[in-house]
């Protein structure tokens, strides 16, 4: 029998688990609602987490994207979405809940956007540099 | 000069609640000033998960939840403007601003509400010596350099303060390829959200050392290395517990300041939380001036920020229809911070114009088990809730109805603790 | 070849080479840093002295009072904050009153004017926020308080626009005397020239070192310091200083040219010239010190602490010389406090000697009128609503504490001499040098310079060297690893 202390993270309160592991009979305590005792559950079998992160976008007003992965991820693969993203980039404009990459990792999961980023208008307004009354310094 | 029902300060996450709010109120001449190049404050580099678990049940990044209320915004036509900056506000609700596209302009509002969020509390307010290199950055920096920029500012990383940009800002590093060496925390406790320590510090085995604090800092173009040290209980470095990490990049995370330059202007008086005093309505001393979000306090949860702005908007729009009523508010009842809470927002109520019930925000001032949660008015206890742990990093909250404090006298007092039973 | 070649950019090298381009002359600066005025210059009280201090008779006291002197025209003519704001030595002790009287008599051998010593209630009635046990104080109208970027960076403009050049990191690693001119080698370059003026610094001993066989020493002497919020007010009009008592020299108080307070400095000798880390003792003793002369120092307020070190000498005067035996090599050692004060007058003394020396026409073209950035801050609104129309970018604002717009950041790069780094930035617009610490702006002020530079966001450094801010893009790590 194995006894793992956790602190739920469903929610701000963060409960105090205690999971009893016991063969295949596993056991939540501490927890104040049913989402604490899923949590507890998956955390000692199936570990999960949503991974975000960002990557550039051509042509937009901004010079990122931030996305998410649409589900939870196994935890050991959180670092392999990341590296699975290194050479992706999106052409603007991109919207919430735009593909950026599908089947991250061969998780199953897609990268989505979770910023509207529009496309950037011909050329942004340069501001105008001062000018002087100065001999220029050779 | 331009005249406007209402102006409001600031487009992050309070300022587009409170805007959504008073629009839904009925007040429809409504001006947004936002200094940044977007609407969404802050949330657009929060790009972590997490958001809008009470506001709609499902968890949103940052963006997502800021997106939200900026479609909310656009689809009520809410006129803003974007890349302007408040320069002065006067206490006849003049405010004055400045953007490149429209110079230096003049706005007369009926009300104001203030939200401009809060600053980082940086390196030299905490006095932490050694040498000046590049290299140290507060959490939040780091957080847009990342985020916003994608830029890798450090390599080897050690985090001061287990504030929650501070604990995110260790996952995002990590992730993107950095190795966070060590997270130190002045305090006993961590700063931060439960959830945050577990998911971005023991996921990736980063530890965090309570009741430690940096005591140098190395390098003189770039950091080199970082000393902590753990403090006895007054906060004085323990000899003999000091510790050198090899690092290029010191984090800090320590804390939140309410951004009130703007309010003192107008005359608005600052409390404890460094933010305004408000009333019921979240009113400042100054009459149609209202406060919401950061600036009021710091908030742990965007989602009570929402809350509370929203609740602003529609003080605000109750003020620009009624102006009367706010004029005579009849008596005036304080709410005294008792054992165990540091502040109170409100700090005062008006029962004779209040809403039927209003919410409560509270902190503690350090980390206590099994206690309760007692509100009373005069002698009398109103509110008495079990609370199991409570920490000075995590908001509590609770209502207080009309009924319960109508029959108050003038110099009578409310009293909210934590206690015992 | 050159005629002069000043070596150091600070606030002494500076002076002297707006002196020299007054003549017809080809006069090279060479500064081992990115930057003007990036050494003792950059971190020190920024007070002028009245120059009652300084022993009567020595080079340092003559130079003080003149420089002193000098100062609001200067001001007036290189556009950089100054403000008499007069300054106050307060004797807590009436045993110690006749230490009081002697800085007195000091100050009229000197020539300094507009003294008194005034008593307990009358410096109340000027500084009311100072202690009570106060018994009198030495009170000078003419002490001052300048902004030491503005003056340092405003000669070095003025300098560079009448065309000396500048040349920067560029640390001078040998000297040897040729045939009637001196090589100078870089590491980079040879460089000669006819003349050299040692104005290094804390450095000034390993440059004069290099060619005389008279061996020179000096100490750097750390001075820490604590800086308070704007937001305070004025704490002191004049600037408090207290009298050397048993417990050592004081610990001053200042309001900054700019409207922060200031208190400090330390004085601690150490090993490491380059040694500008604050120390807990340091700091703390500033803290407690300021208490003598005002219990009510709002600490909490401080928003940021420095070090800075005075090249001092043992003799604790000004060298000011042809160094014997080394034609043409000048010394300008040992300025320690009061040298910012000095600066013009050691620019005018070491000008004078090298015009002397190679017999230098005056220069018909030299205009010693410069203007400072442009801030908006101090227009009307009509004049700031005109401005922003004509310039958009005055109407951005990149830093909020202390409200720099975009328009004054473009002209910091802009101008001769310009900035090249957030240090730069801050020194000549103060974006950055407010209550968040540059929090907010760094990140637009690295967008900025990057664009106006035409450098990767990667190259762009704090303060020049290995400064740099960040180390490329995210996921590197693993790109490096495929």
């Amino acid at each position: 029998m194995e006894k793992r202390n956790l602190t739920c993270i469903r929610c701000p309160l963060g409960c105090s688990l205690v999971v009893t592991i016991d063969g295949d009979n596993i056991d939540v305590t501490g927890n104040t609602c049913k989402r604490g005792y899923d949590y507890g559950v998956k955390e000692v079998t199936n570990p999960t987490r949503v991974v975000t992160t960002t990557v550039p976008v051509s042509d937009g007003v901004d010079l990122r994207v931030s996305c998410k992965t649409s589900g939870d991820v196994p935890k050991d693969k959180m670092i392999d979405v990341i590296k699975d993203l290194t050479e992706v980039s999106i052409n603007a404009p991109v919207a919430i809940g735009d593909v950026i990459k599908a089947n991250v990792a061969n998780t199953g999961i897609d990268i989505v956007a979770t910023k509207n980023v529009s496309k950037k208008k011909s050329n942004l307004k340069a501001t105008e540099v001062p000018k002087h009354e100065y001999k220029k310094a050779i | 000069m331009r005249e406007c029902d209402l102006v409001i300060i600031g487009g992050g996450p309070a300022g587009l609640a409170a805007a959504i709010s008073a629009f839904d109120s009925g007040i429809k001449d409504i001006l947004i000033l936002e200094r940044d190049k977007e609407l969404g404050g802050i949330l657009n580099q929060c790009i972590h998960n997490g958001f809008g678990l009470h506001t709609f049940k499902e968890e949103l990044t940052g963006p997502e939840y800021a997106s939200r209320f900026i479609d909310k915004v656009l689809e009520r036509k809410i006129e803003y403007k974007l890349g302007t900056m408040v320069i002065d506000i006067s206490k006849d609700k003049e405010v004055v601003a400045i953007n490149p596209e429209e110079g230096l302009f003049h706005i007369k509002a009926k009300a104001v509400i203030l939200a401009m969020g809060c600053r980082e509390r940086s390196r030299g307010a905490l006095n932490i010596p050694g040498y000046r290199p590049a290299g140290i950055f507060s959490a939040g920096t780091a957080q847009r350099l990342v985020n916003m920029e994608g830029y890798l500012p450090g390599r080897e990383v050690v985090i001061l303060g287990s504030g929650d940009i501070g604990l995110i800002m260790a996952r995002r590093m990590t992730y993107e390829g950095a190795k966070v060496k060590v997270v130190a925390e002045l305090m006993p406790y961590s700063g931060g959200l439960k959830r945050n320590i577990v998911q971005c510090l023991d996921d990736y085995d980063i530890p965090l050392k309570l009741s430690h604090t940096v005591i140098d800092i190395q390098g003189k173009e770039r950091v080199t290395g970082v000393t902590i040290a753990e403090v006895d209980n007054t906060g004085k470095p323990i000899k003999g517990t000091e510790e050198t990490y090899s690092c290029d990049t010191l984090l800090l995370s320590v804390g939140l300041i309410p951004e009130n330059e703007l309010s003192e202007m107008a005359g608005v008086e600052l409390g404890i939380t460094s933010g305004p005093i408000v009333n019921e309505s979240l009113e400042t001393n100054v009459p149609g001036i209202f406060a919401c979000g950061n600036v009021l306090h710091v908030h742990d949860l965007v989602d009570y920020v929402s809350e509370e702005a929203g609740f602003a908007g529609k003080s605000a729009a109750h003020f620009i229809e009624d102006q009367k009523k706010f004029e005579d508010k009849g008596i005036e009842i304080q709410i005294n911070t008792g054992d165990k809470v540091r502040y109170t927002v409100p700090k005062t109520v008006h029962p004779d114009i209040m809403e039927d019930e209003i919410t409560v925000r509270l902190r503690t001032t350090n980390v206590f088990k099994n206690v309760y949660l007692n509100c009373y008015a005069g002698d009398k206890r109103i509110v008495h809730r079990k609370r199991p742990v409570i920490a000075p990093g995590e908001m509590e909250n609770f209502q207080l109805k009309k009924e319960d404090i109508k029959d108050l006298k003038a110099e009578e007092i409310i009293t909210v603790a934590f206690e015992e039973e | 070849m050159y005629d002069v070649v000043i070596i150091g950019a600070g606030v002494s090298g500076s002076a002297i080479a707006r002196e020299l381009s007054r003549y017809k002359v080809n006069v090279l600066v060479l500064e081992k840093n990115e930057d003007v005025c990036s050494g003792t210059s950059k971190a020190n009280s920024g007070i002028v002295h009245a120059g009652h201090d300084a022993t009567p008779g020595s080079l340092m006291a003559k130079l003080n009072v003149e420089g002193s002197q000098m100062m609001e025209e200067l001001s007036k003519e290189l556009d950089f904050a100054y403000e008499r704001n007069g300054s106050m030595i307060l004797c807590f002790d009436k045993k110690d009153f006749n230490k009081l009287q002697d800085l007195y008599d000091n100050g009229i051998k000197n020539g300094v004017k507009n003294m008194e010593i005034i008593y307990k209630d009358e410096i109340k009635k000027l500084e009311p926020n100072l202690t009570d046990n106060v018994y009198a104080a030495l009170y000078s109208k003419d002490g001052g308080i300048v902004d030491p970027f503005g003056l340092n960076i405003a000669m070095a403009e003025n300098a560079a626009t009448n065309g000396v050049k500048f040349e920067f990191n560029a640390p001078v690693v040998k000297i040897e005397k040729g045939n009637g001119y001196w090589a100078i080698d870089t590491d980079k370059e040879i460089i000669k020239t006819k003349c050299i003026v040692n104005a290094a610094g804390v450095f000034a001993d390993t440059i004069h070192n290099m060619v005389s066989k008279d061996k020179m020493e000096i100490i750097p002497r750390k001075g820490e310091y604590y800086l308070l919020d704007k937001s305070i007010g004025k704490f002191t009009n004049a600037t408090i200083f207290q009298l050397p008592t048993a417990y050592g020299k004081g610990i001053l108080i200042t309001p900054t040219a700019h409207g922060n307070m200031l208190i400090g400095p330390t004085a601690n000798d150490i090993p490491d010239k380059e040694g500008t880390n604050t120390t807990r003792e340091g700091l703390d003793e500033v803290a407690l010190k300021s208490m003598v002369s005002s219990e009510i120092v709002p600490l909490r307020k401080v928003i940021t602490s420095f070090a800075g070190l005075r090249a001092h000498l043992k003799s604790h005067d000004f060298v000011i010389e042809e160094v014997e035996g080394c034609d043409g090599f000048f010394d300008a050692a040992g300025i320690e406090s009061p040298g910012l004060t000095s600066s013009p007058a050691i620019g005018k003394m070491v000008g004078e000697m090298i015009q002397k020396k190679l017999h230098l026409e005056e220069n018909p073209e030299f205009d010693g009128k410069r203007k400072d950035i442009l801030n908006p801050k101090n227009l009307t609104e009509e004049e700031y609503e005109e401005l922003i129309k004509e310039k958009p970018a005055y109407g951005h604002v990149i830093c909020r504490c202390e409200r720099v717009t975009e328009g004054e950041i473009l002209d910091a790069i802009h101008r001769p001499l310009g900035a090249k780094s957030l240090d730069g930035i801050k020194r000549r617009t103060r974006a950055g040098s407010g209550r968040c610490q540059a929090g907010f702006c760094s990140p637009r002020v690295m967008e900025i310079l990057s664009r106006e530079l035409n450098i990767d966001q990667s190259e762009i450094t704090k303060s020049g060297g290995d400064s740099k801010i960040i180390f490329g893009t995210d996921k590197d790590a693993y790109r490096r690893a495929n």
